[in-house]
């Protein structure tokens, strides 16, 4: 029984890993882009959370209406005014104007909250649980998973069934013949990180509301969310949450038999994929 | 030559507190040379460089406790392990393409950091100082084990330097940049990129691993923390690297000199300091992608250390 409730909360955990880990996939999509500072950005989040309860005296769940439009304004205004100067034949400027920006992200963090762990106060939303049979699921992992669920159709959707999803496909083909077809390639990458911190910003309260989080958390995420893509397969949504959840029974499992082993297990059982499965178990098919 | 003259005697001309700063500087040069030849030769930017710096440092400790090494021995043996180490490593993250590779090799020192402060010989998650016996075998004064630790420090990264230089000048160092600028184009030249990459990483990783060694025999003390630290052994790395002109010889040195020019009159600020780094990281990648060397010797027309023009108008 105790082996199925770590299973359990693997999975319930694999969907917080997904919603961290579809936003990274999804500028990767369009743009070739992998954001070092993705994880600092789920965090300031969750700081932006903190700061509006803590002004507004409203509930977390509530601030996403603050913390929502905010995080897509700074994803627009950072890859029109910074990212897009860096895209490229080479991989080297974004990937190290990104990581300028993590380590900007985490001490202008550190200075604004200091390094004091924080949480989100969502009441009694942290305790209450659900049980089925002799398992107890927590309803706050399990509305986390139900989100991520939610995300990942809503990105579809908007890839697949949107005028925006299919200039966001045409920029990804091609982005030179896409600009002489009249789209801008600079807006719609503005677009994508917007869309991108948009998830960073859900990803950032439902954390904040399951653990403590300081400003140094945020390249754990980074790792975590890049392995739950690796594992999945580049492109590849619903792959994406497969590999959140391997990832998340992994950690469970690992820190079930030994409590020090628990990150240790996850990044081991990722190395292995890696040596049998280079590109996942989904890779993107065509497209 | 007289600068690097003047430099080696500086155990006679300063004080304790300078000693110990320019050896800083010098390990840091060193690892910033070997990210370069990584990143700016070969195209692999790593942001787990942090893995083999840690190892190195790690085994310092282990094989002097354990086995009894000498510690100058032990940092010998530890860039051999590293090495070793680095081969099965590199098969797996190769797999990985471009910003990938760098956030798999992050995940490796990740693995590295985890499992070291699962050691309970090595002091686990609080980690170990280094015995007085072992400190002592050194050298038995004080100002001895300083002065060995300098000329540790200065001949590592005249090794490093100069090794750099000779390998980017052998038809190797053409391989590479040959690769690095066109890598379909090199193979079609017949360039073997899988085993040329794998030779940089390897040969990078051990010597890495060497830096660390001589870093924590500075320090005496070591943590998975600091050990593994991405701050230290990445971004400062890194920062000196980009600011100085990526893929060049003489951007590491100027940008070192720069970082620790910054490192001494900030430092005092604490994150705001780390704040400023990101932010003048990101400008120069923006504004000047070659960095202060790369804009000066665009300007001037000179070149210090010619080696990579020569060698083509040669052939």
């Amino acid at each position: 029984m105790d082996w199925l409730n770590a299973i359990v909360q693997g999975v319930l955990l694999g969907g917080l890993y997904a919603l961290f880990a579809s936003g990274l996939s999804l500028i990767f999509g369009v743009m070739r882009l992998v954001n070092i500072a993705h994880g600092d950005l789920i965090v300031l989040a969750a700081y932006l959370a903190l700061s509006t309860t803590l002004i507004l005296g409203v509930h977390p769940f509530t601030a996403i209406l603050v913390v929502i439009p905010l995080m897509a304004l700074i994803g627009y205004v950072l890859q029109r005014g910074v990212l897009n100067h860096t895209l490229g034949d080479d991989i080297l400027p974004p990937l190290l104007v990104t990581f300028g920006l993590s380590v900007f992200l985490q001490n202008a963090l550190l200075e604004g909250y200091t390094a004091d762990p924080q949480k989100l106060n969502v009441g009694s939303l942290e305790t209450a649980s659900v049980s089925v049979g002799e398992l107890s699921i927590g309803l706050l992992p399990l509305s986390t998973f139900v989100v991520a669920i939610v995300v990942i159709v809503f990105l579809q959707w908007i890839f697949y069934h949107t005028a925006l999803g299919r200039q966001f496909r045409a920029v990804s083909d091609n982005a030179d013949i896409a600009q002489l077809m009249g789209l801008s390639k600079g807006h719609i990458f503005g677009l994508a990180l917007a869309l991108s911190l948009v998830v960073c910003g859900i990803a950032g309260i439902l954390l904040g509301a399951r653990t403590s989080f300081d400003p140094a958390v945020g390249s754990g995420r980074l790792i975590f969310a890049f392995e739950a893509v690796i594992i999945g397969g580049l492109g590849n949504l619903w792959g994406t949450l497969i590999g959140g959840i391997v990832l998340g029974v992994a950690q469970t499992i690992g820190g079930k038999i030994n409590p020090g082993w628990q990150l240790l297990a996850g990044h081991v059982v990722f190395l292995l994929i890696l040596a049998i499965r280079p590109r996942g178990f989904f890779p993107r098919v065509e497209h | 030559m007289l600068v690097v003259l003047f430099l080696v005697a500086a155990p006679w001309w300063a004080g304790r507190a300078e000693l110990r700063l320019l050896g800083e500087i010098y390990l840091y040069l060193s690892l910033a040379c070997l990210w370069n030849l990584m990143a700016g030769y070969a195209g692999m930017v790593s942001v787990g460089q942090q893995a083999y710096v840690g190892f190195g440092g790690y085994m310092l400790f282990a094989l002097t406790m354990f086995v009894g090494l000498p510690p100058i021995a032990a940092i010998g043996v530890s860039a051999v392990l590293a090495a070793a180490l680095a081969v099965p490593i590199a098969s797996l993250i190769f797999r990985l393409n471009g910003a990938y590779f760098a956030i798999g090799t992050w995940v490796i020192a990740e693995v590295f950091r985890l499992t070291f402060a699962q050691v309970n010989a090595l002091g686990g998650g609080s980690g170990t100082s280094l015995p007085v016996s072992i400190v002592k075998s050194l050298a038995s004064s004080r100002s001895g084990r300083e002065s060995l630790s300098y000329f540790l420090a200065i001949g590592a990264m005249i090794l490093v330097f100069v090794s750099i230089y000779f390998f980017l000048r052998s038809k190797r160092g053409l391989a590479l940049t040959a690769i690095r600028d066109n890598e379909t184009a090199a193979s079609g030249l017949g360039v073997n990129i899988w085993r040329t990459k794998l030779e940089v990483y390897v040969v990078t990783a051990a010597l890495t691993a060497a830096i660390g060694g001589l870093i924590f025999l500075q320090k005496l003390r070591i943590s998975p923390d600091a050990a593994f630290s991405v701050n230290d052994w990445t971004a400062f790395v890194i920062f000196i690297v980009v600011i100085g002109g990526i893929g060049t010889l003489e951007g590491p040195i100027i940008g070192t000199i720069l970082f620790f020019l910054l490192r001494e009159t900030l430092a005092d600020y604490g994150s705001a300091y780390l704040m400023i780094l990101g932010l003048v990281a990101i400008l120069v990648m923006i504004k000047a992608p070659r960095g202060v060397w790369g804009w000066i010797a665009q300007k001037y027309d000179i070149e210090l250390l010619p080696m990579r023009y020569r060698v083509q108008l040669d052939k």
